[in-house]
C-alpha cells in the first residue's frame, strides 16, 4: 500500500508538470482524492480510496472521456489536509474533490475548497459544520445530530433502556456532537441520564470514569469513541464487572474494534451508516458492491468506509453526467440537485445542507460476531 | 460514594500509581545522572511494549521469553541512544542534550509510525492476569496487585543496586562531579551507559505492564505515560528513586480520586496531574526528596 501511494504521488507530480500545456478535450478529467493514508486516521482513509478506486474501476469514463484520480495523503493532519486540496485545486486543476475521512480534516480542507469555487464530497466526515454555510462542499454521510438522535431512539424505543449514562471525549469534535445530540434526544423521548463522564483523546486509563458510572447503574452508556479507545474502555468496563450495555458510533466501525476487545465486545451496539456484510438484506446496489469488491480486494472484507468511498465517486459521476459538461459551476449545482440516487448505502438524496439523507443502521457485537440488527429513521 | 467504591478506586490509583512510578523512575536515574530530561524515555516504553508484541506474534515466542528479549532490546536501544545522540553532546550546554533528547523522541515515533503504522495493535494478556476475582463487592485483576508487586520489588533491586555496588557507587559519585569521578579513574561514559540500559530495561517493564493493563499499542502511546510519569518525577524530586514511586503513587491517586469525588469534573483529569506540577515547581521545585542544589534545571 505504501509503494503504491508513493507510486501514486510519483506520478501525481509528472501530472502536475504536464498542467502548463493548454487543457485539450481529450484530456482526461480530473477528480482529486484527498484522504488520511498515514498517521491515525489510515486505517479509515485507505478504506475509503479504496472504494473510490474500485468505483473508478467500475465506471472509468464519463461524457466519453476518461476520468483520472489525483490521489493525495493528508497524513491525518488538519494543515497537510489543507495543503492537499490547496494542491489539488491550484497545480492539478481538479474539477471536484472527494474527501475526507474525519471531520476536523474536512474543515480544513473545504475552507480552501471553498476559495478555489471546486466541489468537494466528504465521505465520512459527519460534523454538522462541515458543510454549514459551504456553497461547495457535500458529503455523502449522516450528520451527528441525525446519528446521536438515531441511537437515543434505538436504545430508548427498540432496547427499552431508561437509565443512560455518557462516555465522552471531550477533546473530541465528534464525540462531543454525538453525545450532546443523544442527550437531548434520550432525555426529550422520556429518558434519564443518569451520570455523564469525560476523558481526553489519548488517555488509556479509564478505571476512574468507569468505576462511578458502575455505581450510578445506567441501562447502556453511550460512547462515541474511535476505536482504539473505545475497545480498551469496554475492556476496562468488563474487568470491572459493568453489565451495562455499552453503545458507540460509526467511529467504532472498525474490525479492530473486535481484534483489540474480544470478548469484551460482547453485547456493543453501534450505529453506523447502513452497509454491513451481515445485513440480511442487501439492496442490488450493495450487493454488486459487495461482489465487486470481493473479487477487487479479496482480503480485506467490504466495510462502510469502503462504501462510502464507493458511493462519493459514484455521486460525483452522476452529478457530471447530468450536468452534461465538465464544468465546476454545472457540477455543483447538479450535486446539489441530487435525488433519489441508488447506491451502495441506499437511496441517496442531497438535502439542502448538502448532507445525504439515509437510514441509520445498527450493529450488534455478540460471540465475537457482529450482526446488523436492524435500521432507524429519525424524522 | 460508597465505601466499596472507594476501595475498588484505590485499587485502581495503586495500579496506576505504581505505573507512573516505575517510568518516573527511567527519568530520575538519568536525570539525577546527567541532569537531562530524557524526552526518549516514552518511547521506549513503547517500544518495549511493541518488541513483546512482535515477539510473540512474528517471531512466536512465548510470552514469558518474549518480555525478557523485549527488556533486553529496550536496554540496549537506551544505551544506543545514549552513544549516538547524547555521547556527543557531554561537553556541549546542557540545552544542547535537552533539544537532542527531544530530537531522538520525534525520531523514534516517527520511524515507529513508518515501521510499524500508525494502527493501534492488540495485546496479548496472558489469561491467569486478567482473570478478575471478586472480595466483596469489590473486583480485582491478579494484575492490578501484580504491577504494584513487581514495580516494589524492582524499586527494591535498584536501591540496593545504586546504593551497595560499585556501579551504584560509581552513579553517585557522577550525579555529585562528573569531572573529578573521571579523574579518580572510573570509566564514566560506561557507567552512564549502565544507567541508560537500567532506566530503558524499566521503562520497557513498564511499556509490558502498561500494555497488559490498557490492552492497545500503538506508536504514540508512550507520550502521555511520559509526561505523567515526568511530572511524577518532579513531585517525588528529581534524582531520587524512592521519590519517584511515591511522587507516582500520588500523582495516581489524585487522578483516580479527582475523578472519583468530582465526577464533573473528569475532563479535566489531565489538567490536575499538570496543576501539580506547577503547584511543585512553585512551592517546592527540588520536589518530596529532592536534594537542594545551586544548579538550575
Amino acid at each position: 500500500m505504501k509503494c503504491k501511494t508513493l507510486l501514486g504521488l510519483v506520478a501525481a507530480s509528472f501530472l502536475a508538470l504536464g498542467l502548463a500545456l493548454p487543457a485539450q478535450a481529450e484530456d482526461p478529467i480530473k477528480i482529486g482524492v484527498y484522504l488520511p493514508l498515514t498517521g491515525q486516521n489510515a486505517f479509515g482513509g485507505k478504506l475509503e480510496l479504496d472504494g473510490v478506486r474500485l468505483a473508478h474501476k467500475l465506471k472509468p469514463t464519463v461524457l466519453g472521456r476518461d476520468v483520472e484520480l489525483v490521489v493525495v495523503d493528508n497524513k491525518s493532519d488538519k494543515v497537510e489536509a489543507a495543503n492537499a486540496v490547496k494542491r489539488l485545486t491550484e497545480r492539478d486543476n481538479v474539477l471536484a474533490i472527494i474527501g475526507t475521512y474525519g471531520s476536523s480534516l474536512a474543515m480544513a480542507g473545504g475552507d480552501v475548497a471553498e476559495r478555489a469555487k471546486t466541489p468537494m464530497i466528504g465521505t465520512s466526515c459527519t460534523n454538522p459544520l462541515v458543510t454549514q454555510g459551504k456553497a461547495y462542499s457535500f458529503r455523502v454521510c449522516f450528520i451527528d445530530p441525525y446519528q446521536g438522535a438515531a441511537a437515543a431512539s434505538y436504545a430508548f424505543n427498540e432496547r427499552g433502556y431508561k437509565k443512560a449514562g455518557l462516555l465522552i471525549d471531550v477533546a473530541n469534535d465528534y464525540a462531543v456532537g454525538l453525545s450532546a445530540f443523544f442527550k437531548r434526544s434520550f432525555k426529550k423521548l422520556g429518558g434519564e441520564i443518569v451520570a455523564e463522564l469525560k476523558y481526553n483523546s489519548g488517555d488509556q486509563d479509564f478505571t476512574a470514569q468507569l468505576t462511578e458510572l458502575i455505581s450510578k447503574k445506567p441501562d447502556v452508556v453511550f460512547m462515541p469513541a474511535y476505536f482504539a479507545e473505545g475497545a480498551i474502555i469496554m475492556k476496562q468496563a468488563r474487568e470491572l464487572g459493568a453489565t451495562f450495555v455499552i453503545m458507540g458510533g460509526d467511529a467504532m466501525d472498525n474490525p479492530k474494534t473486535l481484534e483489540i476487545a474480544g470478548k469484551a465486545a460482547d453485547g456493543f451496539l453501534q450505529t453506523t451508516f447502513p452497509y454491513d456484510l451481515s445485513m440480511p438484506k442487501m439492496s442490488p446496489e450493495a450487493e454488486a458492491f459487495t461482489k465487486a469488491w470481493k473479487e477487487f480486494s479479496p482480503n480485506e472484507a467490504p466495510n462502510v468506509n469502503a462504501a462510502l468511498g464507493y458511493n462519493a465517486y459514484n455521486l460525483i459521476i452522476d452529478a457530471i453526467t447530468r450536468a452534461g459538461k465538465a464544468d465546476t459551476h454545472a457540477v455543483t449545482e447538479a450535486l446539489a440537485a441530487t435525488k433519489n440516487l441508488p447506491t451502495a448505502l441506499g437511496v441517496l438524496s442531497i438535502n439542502a445542507t448538502h448532507d445525504a439523507e439515509m437510514p441509520v443502521g445498527v450493529i450488534e457485537y455478540r460471540d465475537g460476531k457482529r450482526t446488523y440488527v436492524g435500521e432507524v429513521t429519525v424524522k | 460514594m460508597s465505601l466499596d467504591m472507594f476501595i475498588q478506586q484505590f485499587f485502581n490509583a495503586i495500579t496506576l500509581g505504581s505505573l507512573y512510578g516505575l517510568i518516573a523512575i527511567g527519568y530520575t536515574m538519568v536525570y539525577g545522572i546527567l541532569r537531562l530530561i530524557n524526552f526518549a524515555h516514552g518511547d521506549i516504553l513503547m517500544l518495549g511494549a511493541y518488541f513483546v508484541f512482535f515477539g510473540t506474534t512474528t517471531f512466536c515466542l512465548p510470552w514469558g521469553l518474549a518480555v525478557v528479549v523485549a527488556i533486553l532490546a529496550a536496554s540496549a536501544t537506551g544505551i544506543l541512544i545514549d552513544r549516538i545522540a547524547y555521547r556527543p553532546l557531554r561537553e556541549a550546554p546542557r540545552i544542547s542534550a535537552l533539544i537532542s533528547a527531544i530530537a531522538v523522541s520525534f525520531f523514534i515515533e516517527s520511524l515507529s509510525v513508518v515501521l510499524f503504522t500508525g494502527l493501534p495493535r492488540p495485546v496479548y494478556q496472558p489469561e491467569w492476569l486478567t482473570t478478575a476475582f471478586q472480595i466483596g463487592s469489590i473486583r480485582l485483576l491478579p494484575l492490578t496487585l501484580l504491577v504494584p508487586a513487581i514495580s516494589f520489588v524492582l524499586v527494591m533491586l535498584l536501591l540496593w543496586m545504586v546504593y551497595h555496588t560499585k556501579p551504584g557507587l560509581a552513579m553517585r559519585a557522577i550525579s555529585k562531579d562528573i569531572e573529578t569521578t573521571r579523574l579518580l579513574g572510573v570509566r564514566v561514559d560506561r557507567i552512564i551507559a549502565l544507567t541508560f540500559g537500567i532506566g530503558s530495561a524499566l521503562a520497557a517493564a513498564s511499556g509490558i505492564m502498561w500494555a497488559l493493563r490498557y490492552p492497545q499499542i500503538n506508536p504514540y502511546m508512550g507520550i502521555f505515560p511520559g509526561f505523567k510519569a515526568f511530572i511524577a518525577a518532579v513531585l517525588g524530586g528529581i534524582g531520587s528513586i524512592q521519590g519517584a514511586m511515591l511522587g507516582g503513587l500520588i500523582l495516581g491517586m489524585l487522578e483516580i480520586m479527582a475523578v472519583a469525588f468530582l465526577p464533573s469534573l473528569s475532563g479535566f483529569r489531565d489538567a490536575f496531574a499538570f496543576i501539580v506540577l506547577l503547584l511543585v515547581l512553585f512551592y517546592k521545585p527540588t520536589g518530596i526528596f529532592g536534594e537542594h542544589t545551586e544548579e538550575k534545571i
